[in-house]
């Protein structure tokens, strides 16, 4: 069991978590978020495994991961 | 306590570790290579810190730090060194910074020569650096006053939160005096509310002057100008010197108040009446002092060991009432008493 | 499930300005992260430099004071010399760190200053819209080398690190990358160690980080650490290029 949260005001789109993500569990959001971007989100929440990479490689440190 | 035979730059010393020197940062340069040289063997006793830094760039900015911590730090210099430090200087005036940075005059411009100067006044009391600011500049004219005003300069720093200048020159620097150590060694000093200690029990502290957010930069500024006019009101010095039945005022700060003053006592001794107005502050310059005596029977003369720079704010001050004569000599020439009685007696014609 | 990641203390909230995919937000995190963990953010004064990380004050949440650009070694000197109980760290860019504060840089070194340098090259001048920088690769397109950089005409790539390497006052230097999440967390170890490095009084510690500038570089994010790990690294080895404080 485990899981990311995304600060979706936070980020910018920049795509390194879903580029960092083994499991391919993350995705860019169809909606644009306050500050003009596409966020990331945990898309798949059953194949995540809480390793952080994404959190690792997020530059606005506007992930959380739980597990 | 009996006084002690001592050069200018050993007072200046003196008056800083009296006034509780945590720091002293340096580079080498004639004429005020005393300094450093006497601090670091006083400092390293005394278990402070001494840097000999590895430019005049990096003394100011090691300053800066220490400062900025709520230390008391210093660095010295003379004149083209003095130009390296200018980028520390606007800092420091920006970050609201306090320190004390002397400059044992030279002569210039560029490299110079190592005799003494006032070539440099306008550097220090009309900016330096860039932007909009004052240092607070001291010009003491004798051994006895390196070290009074040095150790004055540092609480005088840290209230208005601005750096001080000492502007000396090659001969107040070189000459020895006795000196009579006056004052209380400072061992306890105002807690200081906006430096950096560490976050400890408090929200953390930011010591900036990049202030980029709508008007808040040109909110500074004005907030700077406010402390400037509060400086201005207060702390303007001069000593007067036989003003009061005076037909010739000199004004001459440092070594040239000195000669200066020679020159008067002579033209007194032929019946003329001469006197002086010698600016201890350069910034802020003693204008209402001037104005004081500014009469159209009153003739002014500035004398200073350049080509005439203080006798612009002269000028300013006594604002067309009283004529302004200049008498100076550049490059390290030394006017004598003589030139200067000279110049009164062709003022008295 | 409970949370195993997030925010460090030592990180304001304030959202990093920063450009899409910048690298400075993954260092000024690990930086947080080894603060909080070495239980140091109520001693911790950062000197800032003047380059894209200039507004760090704005996102570390403990004591930062600017420095004019390229002087942060020596304004950590005057702050550490009086003051050797606080825990100082520099933060500083390709251009403040090795083209104006070379002098700083090397002489701060020398004299084994007992603080962290935190070097981020990007291989660029980066607020200033992306300029050469002294670490500019052979052949880089920049705003100033739109002919790519020829050694004839621009001199070659600095490498600190190991410039640094063999002056005795250095301690610990290593060359680190946050081009994916494998060496972002080894980078963490390293700028951890150097800070743990100043707790101990070990002396001067030194970390580079190999770091992507996608907007300068013309690039995406995911370009971008491509080039870092396919080009940039070619130049700029990863490693501990010193320690002897083993």
């Amino acid at each position: 069991m485990a899981k990311i949260t995304v600060n979706n005001n936070r980020c910018k789109g920049c795509g390194l978590c879903i580029n960092a993500c083994p499991k391919k569990c993350i995705s860019f959001s169809d909606e644009i978020n306050k500050i003009g971007y596409h966020y990331a989100v945990l898309k798949n929440e059953k194949d995540c495994i809480g390793c952080g990479f994404c959190y690792q490689m997020c530059p606005d440190v506007c992930i959380e991961v739980f597990r | 306590m009996a006084k002690k035979l001592v050069k200018g730059n050993i007072a200046l010393c003196e008056g800083a570790l009296a006034a509780g020197l945590d720091a002293y940062f340096g580079y080498p340069i004639t004429p005020q290579n005393e300094v450093p040289a006497y601090m670091s063997n006083k400092m390293v006793s005394l278990g402070k810190a001494f840097v000999q830094a590895e430019s005049e760039l990096a003394a100011a900015n090691m300053v800066l730090g220490a400062c900025a911590t709520g230390k008391r730090a210093m660095t010295s210099s003379s004149s083209p060194g003095i130009s390296l430090k200018q980028e520390a200087l606007s800092y420091m005036a920006g970050m609201e910074i306090p320190g004390v940075i002397v400059n044992v005059q030279r002569g210039g411009p560029g490299l110079g020569n190592i005799a003494g100067s006032q070539a440099d006044y306008f550097q220090a009391v009309k900016g330096g650096g860039h932007g909009d600011y004052h240092l607070i500049v001291f010009a003491p004219n004798c051994a006895q006053e390196m070290y009074e005003i040095t150790y004055e300069s540092f609480d005088i720093a840290e209230k208005y939160r601005n750096p001080v200048m000492l502007l000396c020159d090659g001969i107040v620097g070189q000459m020895m005096e006795p000196v009579d150590f006056n004052k209380e060694q400072k061992t306890s000093f105002a807690k200081k509310e906006w430096c950096l200690d560490g976050c400890k029990g408090r929200e953390p502290r930011s010591i900036k002057s990049l202030l980029m957010a709508d008007g808040v930069l040109e909110q500074h500024n004005l907030d700077l100008q406010k402390k400037y006019e509060l400086i201005r009101k207060n702390e303007a010095r001069a000593e007067l010197y036989q003003v009061e039945d005076a037909e010739i005022i000199i004004v001459s700060y440092g070594i040239s108040s000195r000669i200066s003053k020679n020159a008067i006592k002579a033209a007194r001794a032929n019946g003329i009446k001469a006197g002086m107005i010698r600016p201890v502050t350069l910034w802020p310059f003693p204008t209402e002092a001037i104005k004081k005596y500014a009469k159209p029977a009153v003739k002014f003369l500035s004398v200073e060991l350049c080509l005439g720079q203080m006798v612009e704010d002269v000028r300013l001050a006594v604002n067309g009432v009283s004529s302004v004569d200049f008498l100076g000599r550049a490059g390290g020439g030394i006017v004598s008493d003589k030139d200067v009685l000279n110049k009164i007696m062709e003022l008295k014609k | 499930m409970n949370k195993i990641l997030s925010k460090p203390e030592s990180l304001k909230d304030n959202p990093l300005s920063y450009c899409p995919g910048c690298g400075h937000g993954i260092i000024h995190r690990l930086i947080a992260e080894a603060v909080d963990e070495l239980g140091i953010r109520e001693k911790t004064i950062a000197v800032a430099p003047v380059g894209c990380a200039v507004f760090a004050y704005d996102y570390f949440n403990f004591d930062t004071t600017e420095a004019p650009h390229g002087r942060p070694p020596a304004v950590a000197t005057g702050i550490k010399r009086t003051n050797p109980d606080k825990i100082v760290f520099t933060y500083q860019g390709d251009g403040d760190l090795a083209a104006i504060g070379t002098a700083e840089t090397i002489h701060c070194a020398n004299r084994g200053e007992n603080i962290t340098v935190i070097f981020v090259n990007n291989a660029n001048y980066g607020m200033t819209g992306g300029q050469m920088a002294p670490t500019t690769l052979i052949g880089q397109v920049t705003e100033t080398t739109p002919f790519g950089r020829d050694p004839l005409r621009e001199g070659y790539p600095v490498k600190v690190s190991e410039l640094l390497a063999n002056l005795e006052g250095t301690k610990y230097i290593e060359r680190v990358t946050v081009f994916d999440a494998p060496h972002v967390i080894q980078a963490k170890k390293a700028i951890k160690k150097a800070f743990q490095n100043q707790v101990e009084g070990n002396g001067y510690s030194f970390i580079e980080v190999i770091s992507h500038c996608p907007v300068d570089w013309g690039k995406t994010p995911l370009e971008a650490v491509k080039w870092v790990e396919e080009v940039f690294l070619k130049t700029f080895p990863l490693g501990v290029i010193k320690d002897t404080t083993k």
